[in-house]
């Protein structure tokens, strides 16, 4: 893989001018995914904070073809651009390489676009399907999603009197990604880029469909300092919270193992959704979350042995 | 030169699509459209055709897949019908906003809820306003016909529209009929090579970044709007240039609406699709009893041929809209409001009448049209209506 030198010589392919927030984690998955491609891109983009922040008319943070067309169909879109590139390839009418990439929030990706999720993954179009995974609806201010974390505060999971934020666990994405039989699939987060890098030069470089679930930070929906985005980012994967692992054809393997596994109050305590779960009286929720997250770590590095 | 073959309107759908031999199909069955791609799946298994099909998991999806292939510069179709054409709603406006000629063989059905699988007009009535050009058919040849003339009007460069082509669930997508074919070069002729387009592949190659599908918001959407109102517009001079080179070609013409006996007429119907047959026939029936009946069937509804609609029906004295829809306004069908609109300007009009028929596909007997024309031939004696709708065929 380039270094970060070679990296940084490389054209940028989602520039600045955008109107994210200031530490928005998603602008920088898009930066570091595009980047890790050495070829011609094209993307297309569920509707959601990446989409909207970045195509303001006239105006346009994409230096690839870029299209989007809706909230819950960027896989299906980019089916429809990879099979005509697919035609046209056999006509003969053209003959260089090209990379497709469908990117979406977590709404996009776990709820309302799995459908089409799931759907090209089984059909096994030749894309990378990047989730950029903020853990909530944030383009529409807050709201929880099925990417949410158990006890976290969304303005449609809030924290009241006698529920404490969201009830349910997120689902496993990857997981369910891995069961299509999809050749690759792996998690990633910006604050490791050099491991995010990889995985995306990796997966390009695979036949097939890939699924690449991205942890972004949203320091307006966490919300976090604008700062400490990378670092929160990597301090989810020290806290186990977000292991970072790849599938490839179905086998597991750990990217990155902590040296010290943290506890998860390390990580909520840098957010604003969990801070209800630090006070004294919710001793029991935090327990229940570090016990959970104890469990699921011991069961991927299981998956990752055999 | 064509050949006369038997095909149903799903069987001509599919080989006015293989002899198209579209880039891209993407599509998921629906009764009672499946066929259409039944077969096509099998032209596609057999070699016969360059398409890329994609068997996707949804009509929204296959919309979406649709707009994704025609963005990248791909001749893309797909068919639906009914539930699929609903779910797929939202993705028709897309299309159209992208200004995506993409072509769509719909077959028309009912809408659930009761679930139904036969035909009447709600499913596209409801999409009449999503900016797609709607051409609707009478019989098998015309489902061909209007098929191939779609492609050249979607990619019209004044135009740059999706486009519907509609059948008759069952009355005609499952029923056979003559079908005069043209040829596979005929086809190719006419159609062509698609006008050049800025799409993602070409983009793509010669590194030139183009955004699709930006947001445009108070300072832009309305001009974007506005300029794809002018597309439809647009059409409105297109398509008659297209049904004439269609006739000068292969000998039969077409235009916006169809006149029948409507020269002389006193009284008239306003219908579309299938129904048009039989209703001839009791235009025939009452013209041998000396009644002057005519008829105007509706082959366009989008653009809507305001002009054309106005000649054929200003020196009629009564008129009967034929609503194979309910319009659930508790007043009249859709197709009335668009009738008397095109009328309204008028110094001298009809007097207007409608009559919805043929729900769920509810069966459309000559009795029923001879009951249409009694009831205009009764508002012609007295000079005047008492009622503005009524529901033929119905147990009340």
């Amino acid at each position: 893989m380039p270094n970060i030198k070679e990296l940084a010589k490389r054209e940028s392919r989602f520039v600045s001018g955008h109107r994210l927030c200031a530490g928005c984690g998603a602008g920088i998955v898009m930066r570091q995914v595009l980047l890790a491609i050495d070829k011609p891109v094209i993307a297309s983009c569920a509707t959601g904070c990446v989409e909207v922040a970045s195509t303001i008319f006239p105006y346009s943070s994409w230096k690839i073809p870029w299209i989007h067309s809706a909230f819950e169909n960027s896989a299906a879109t980019i089916s429809g651009i990879e099979a005509a590139y697919k035609v046209f390839k056999r006509e003969g009418k053209i003959n260089k390489e090209i990379v497709f990439v469908g990117f979406g929030g977590d709404g996009g990706t776990y709820d309302i676009g799995f459908q089409a999720l799931s759907g090209a993954a089984e059909r096994g179009h030749n894309v990378l399907y990047v989730c950029y995974n903020n853990q909530a609806y944030m383009n529409t201010g807050i709201q929880r999603s099925g990417a949410s974390p158990k006890f976290s505060h969304t303005t449609t999971s809030p924290v009241g009197k006698v529920i404490p934020g969201k009830v349910q666990w997120q689902k496993n994405l990857v997981d369910i990604m891995v069961a299509h039989g999809i050749p690759y699939a792996a998690t990633a987060i910006p604050g490791r880029w050099n491991d995010l890098v990889n995985k995306v030069e990796k997966a390009v470089k695979i036949e097939g469909f890939k699924f690449i679930d991205i942890l972004s930070p949203c320091r307006l929906g966490w919300p976090h300092e604008s700062e400490l985005t990378m670092e929160i980012s990597r301090l989810a994967v020290e806290t186990c919270i977000w292991p970072l692992y790849e599938v490839v054809e179905g086998k597991y393997k750990l990217s990155y193992k902590p040296k010290e596994k943290k506890p998860v109050a390390e990580w909520f305590k840098l957010q604003g959704r969990f801070k209800h779960l630090l006070l004294p009286e919710n001793s029991n929720l935090l327990e229940e979350i570090q016990k959970e997250v104890d469990r699921r770590w011991e069961e991927l590095l299981k998956k990752c042995e055999s | 030169m064509g050949i006369k073959v038997a095909k149903t309107a799903n069987e001509a759908f599919a080989e006015g699509m293989r002899q198209i031999n579209p880039d891209v199909v993407a599509a998921y069955p629906i009764t009672p459209a499946t066929e259409i791609v039944q077969i096509f799946s099998q032209f596609v298994a057999d070699g016969l055709v360059k398409t890329e099909f994609i068997q996707v998991e949804s009509e929204h999806s296959a919309m979406s897949a649709c707009i994704g292939a025609s963005a990248a510069g791909a001749r893309a179709m797909t068919g639906t019908s009914s539930q699929g054409l609903a779910f797929m709603w939202e993705m028709l406006y897309i299309a159209s906003g992208l200004r995506l000629p993409i072509i769509m063989a719909v077959v028309n059905r009912a809408l659930s809820s009761p679930i139904n699988i036969h035909c009447d007009h709600s499913d596209t009535f409801g999409a009449r306003d999503s900016g797609w050009i709607q051409i609707y058919s009478e019989n098998v040849q015309e489902t061909y016909d209007n098929l191939i003339q779609g492609v050249r009007i979607a990619e019209h460069p004044e135009v740059k529209l999706p486009c519907m082509i509609m059948t008759d669930g069952f009355i005609l997508s499952h029923c056979l009929e003559t079908l005069e074919m043209l040829t596979d070069q005929e086809v190719q002729e006419f159609i062509g090579v698609p006008p050049e387009r800025e799409n993602l592949i070409k983009s793509a190659i010669e590194n030139k970044p183009i955004t699709i599908g930006a947001l445009d918001l108070q300072d832009y959407y309305f001009e974007r709007k506005r300029q794809q109102a002018e597309g439809m517009k647009n059409a409105l001079k297109i398509i008659p240039e297209i049904g004439k080179e269609f006739g000068d070609k292969f000998g039969r013409y077409y235009g916006f609406v169809e006149d029948y006996k409507l020269e002389d007429a006193d009284i008239g119907i306003v219908v579309i699709g299938s129904t048009a047959g039989t209703a001839k026939e009791v235009v025939d029936n009452l013209r041998k009893k000396g009644v002057k009946a005519g008829l105007l069937k509706i082959r366009i509804l989008r653009p809507l041929p305001v002009e054309d609609i106005k000649n054929s029906l200003k020196n009629l004295k009564v008129v009967g809209v034929m609503d194979r829809v309910e319009g659930m306004n508790a007043f009249c069908g859709p197709l009335y409001s668009e009738i008397t609109a095109c009328l309204y300007d008028l110094d001298k009009k009809p007097l207007l009448t409608n009559f919805v028929y043929g729900l769920g596909g509810r069966d459309v007997k000559i009795e029923d049209i001879e009951t249409i024309f009694n009831e205009l031939i009764t508002v012609l004696e007295k000079g005047k209506k008492d009622f503005t709708l009524k529901y033929i065929g119905v147990r009340e």
